[in-house]
């Protein structure tokens, strides 16, 4: 297929998608056919790009045909490609799930052309070679977060959103300064260009490229949750109904640690400074903290946001030990969890529209009424602690073995006791919602529980869906690690994604 | 002219920070849209001031002739503003219904989604 058509098909189709919906507007089964096709066409176009990838290599095009560094350049490499499968994976699970899992109001009010929307910006960021475009797509997939959370209005809601637009609009700023500090010291935005020149030894403000790096690493820190920058988080990821919070929490912030690691292998080259170390560091502090403060929790879903930061932190210790063995498995870890996270999220979901709570004192006794719902649990909860043959074990694994390789046994130490509290918290989760007795007391639904539907089984859809790919990527895991070993070798070795962009 | 520049951008960035972390729900939205400006200030002049030229080439000419303004900044610029413009219009119909909804104009009662 045409590559200028397989760049662009993952832009334009949820983009006519939402633009459908909005014409269909208060019309929910409309919306939801047009949805429908939409995730369907999305995820064919994706696969169809990571085949592409995967046989000819990078794909790039430029729009209206200005030559590279001039205009603006759609550029997919293996990474790339992988990111938007598992986007278009965990889109079509979400949307199954908003079928039954969604009260009508919140669909009546722009569920479906606000998901297209953020799932455009979603492949906008994936696929753009310019840096001001990628803070362009960046602020479409916020803008689109920020009115999901609040979507229905809800107290919670509001208040977790005011915080969550707050520190976001300021990481875009901080985002936007470093884009024109990148432009007035290097004189170029696109990635390619900028590569090649930081890449040359005698420019004259090579020196300031660690500053540079800095705006980039804030302001993508804070979108990421890293640590000291997490706490927005815990206080937005749980207010909305699940079917936004799984998309938002199970995609958004790992699509932060993606630009982190194309940035900082591309043109901020942290060797020979500070920088790695400094990730390291970060890093390490992120799995503890984070999981530290899930064990403190009693919600379902927050003990679940306070993880996304524990593996937040697993996916930066790839970029900071920085060999090719240790991005793949951040890039193995990244997919693995984006597909994960959402599952937990769709099961808490599932959980709490037949009990009414997320509560893990109010919860329990699913074991015997539901064992097939706690098996789904069970398999999702062991692959996120990396138990072996789950998917987890693989990318710790990758990341272990690189970290050993590299002399960073602080780092490999750490992230494997972080695995093992990790399980302590999903143990902690079965225990309490699984397999204690139901307490006699009847609690009263509250705010963000999904609406009562008549097919609920309908619901176990969307969770069978994604433990296939789960399933997948663990059992048949040598393929998906070939392909991770492949990206991460694109993007240590620069020169493929130089030639390819600039056609030199 | 600019001597003073950066130091404008300075203060407007520290005074915008000041009042996003004032408690008070108005002045996060006076800091919001001073931040957004402070940003759309820095990068102007961190694009180069040139006075009294444009980016335009004449009719006559292949080439504009320097001293010219860099272009590419200032369409940066009117891009950022365009966005900023969208993001503080949300943030300020945000901020009204969750003073309507919370009844209460005091940041630090909105903690309720912190506790455990």
């Amino acid at each position: 297929m045409n590559p200028s058509l397989l760049l662009t098909l993952p832009l334009l189709l949820p983009l006519y998608g939402a633009v459908l919906c909005l014409l269909f507007w208060q019309r929910n089964q409309a919306q939801a056919v047009i949805a429908a096709t939409v995730q369907l066409g999305l995820s064919i176009s994706a696969g169809l790009l990571l085949y592409e990838v995967s046989q000819t290599g990078i794909l790039t095009t430029q729009i209206g045909k200005w030559p590279a560094p001039f205009g603006i350049t759609l550029v997919s490499d293996l990474f790339s490609a992988l990111i938007l499968v598992s986007a278009s994976i965990v889109g079509i699970a979400v949307f199954l799930f908003s079928l039954q899992g969604l009260d009508s109001k919140r669909k009546k009010y722009g569920y479906y052309p606000l998901l297209l929307f953020l799932q455009m910006g979603v492949s906008g960021v994936c696929l753009t070679g310019d840096i001001f475009n990628l803070y362009v797509w960046f602020e479409v997939l916020l803008i689109c977060c920020f009115a999901l959370l609040a979507l229905g209005g809800t107290k919670a809601q509001l208040e977790g959103t005011l915080k969550y637009v707050t520190i976001n609009i300021f990481a875009s700023g901080i985002l936007l300064t470093g884009v024109g500090v990148v432009y007035s010291l290097y004189g170029s935005l696109n990635i390619a260009e900028l590569a090649l020149i930081v890449r040359q030894p005698d420019h004259p403000n090579l020196q300031l490229l660690t500053l540079c790096s800095v705006f980039f690493l804030t302001g993508f820190g804070i979108k990421s949750a890293i640590f000291p920058l997490f706490f927005w988080l815990p206080a937005s990821y749980h207010t909305p109904p699940i079917a936004i919070s799984a998309f938002i929490a199970g995609l958004i912030s790992k699509i932060g640690i993606y630009t982190l690691i194309r940035l900082f292998t591309l043109v901020f080259i942290p060797k020979a400074n500070f920088m790695l170390p400094m990730l390291l560091l970060l890093s390490a502090l992120t799995m503890v903290i984070g999981v530290i403060g899930a064990a403190a929790q009693k919600d379902f879903r927050k003990i679940l946001s306070f993880h996304i930061i524990s593996q937040i932190g697993y996916m930066l210790m790839g970029l900071a030990i920085y060999t090719p063995l240790a991005l793949a498995g951040s890039i193995y870890f990244i997919i693995h969890n984006i597909l994960v996270k959402t599952n937990l999220f769709l099961v808490s979901g599932v959980v709490a529209q037949q009990h009414h709570t997320f509560s893990l004192k109010k919860l329990g006794g699913i074991y015997l009424k539901q064992p097939f719902l706690a098996l789904l649990f069970l398999l999702s909860a062991l692959a996120l602690a990396g138990i072996p043959p789950l998917s987890g074990f693989w990318g710790k694994f990758m990341l272990a073995m690189g970290g050993f390789k590299a002399g960073n046994y602080g780092i490999v130490a750490t992230s494997l006791c972080v695995s093992l509290v990790t399980l302590f918290s999903m143990t902690k989760i079965w225990n309490e919602v699984f397999w204690k007795a139901k307490p006699l007391k009847v609690s009263k639904p509250s705010g963000a529980i999904p609406a009562k539907s008549r097919y609920p089984k309908f619901l176990y859809m969307p969770v069978i869906f994604l433990m296939v790919f789960i399933l997948l990527i663990s059992l048949y895991a040598q393929p998906f690690i070939n392909l991770a070993q492949q990206a991460a070798n694109q993007l240590l070795y620069t020169n493929s994604y130089i030639e390819a962009v600039l056609k030199r | 002219m600019e001597l003073l520049m950066p130091f404008l951008v300075g203060t407007l960035f520290s005074v915008s920070l000041y009042f996003i972390l004032h408690r008070h729900l108005f002045k996060l939205i006076l800091g919001l849209i001073l931040f957004g400006l402070a940003t759309n200030l820095f990068l102007f002049v961190v694009g180069g001031i040139t006075t009294g030229e444009v980016a335009i080439i004449p009719q006559e000419k292949e080439t504009a002739e320097p001293p010219f303004p860099d272009p590419v900044p200032q369409a940066l610029l009117l891009t950022a503003i365009v966005i900023g413009f969208g993001l503080q219009a949300y943030a300020i119909v945000l901020i009204r219904r969750v003073y309507q909804t919370l009844k209460s104009n005091n940041l630090d009662d909105l903690s309720k989604t912190d506790k455990t």
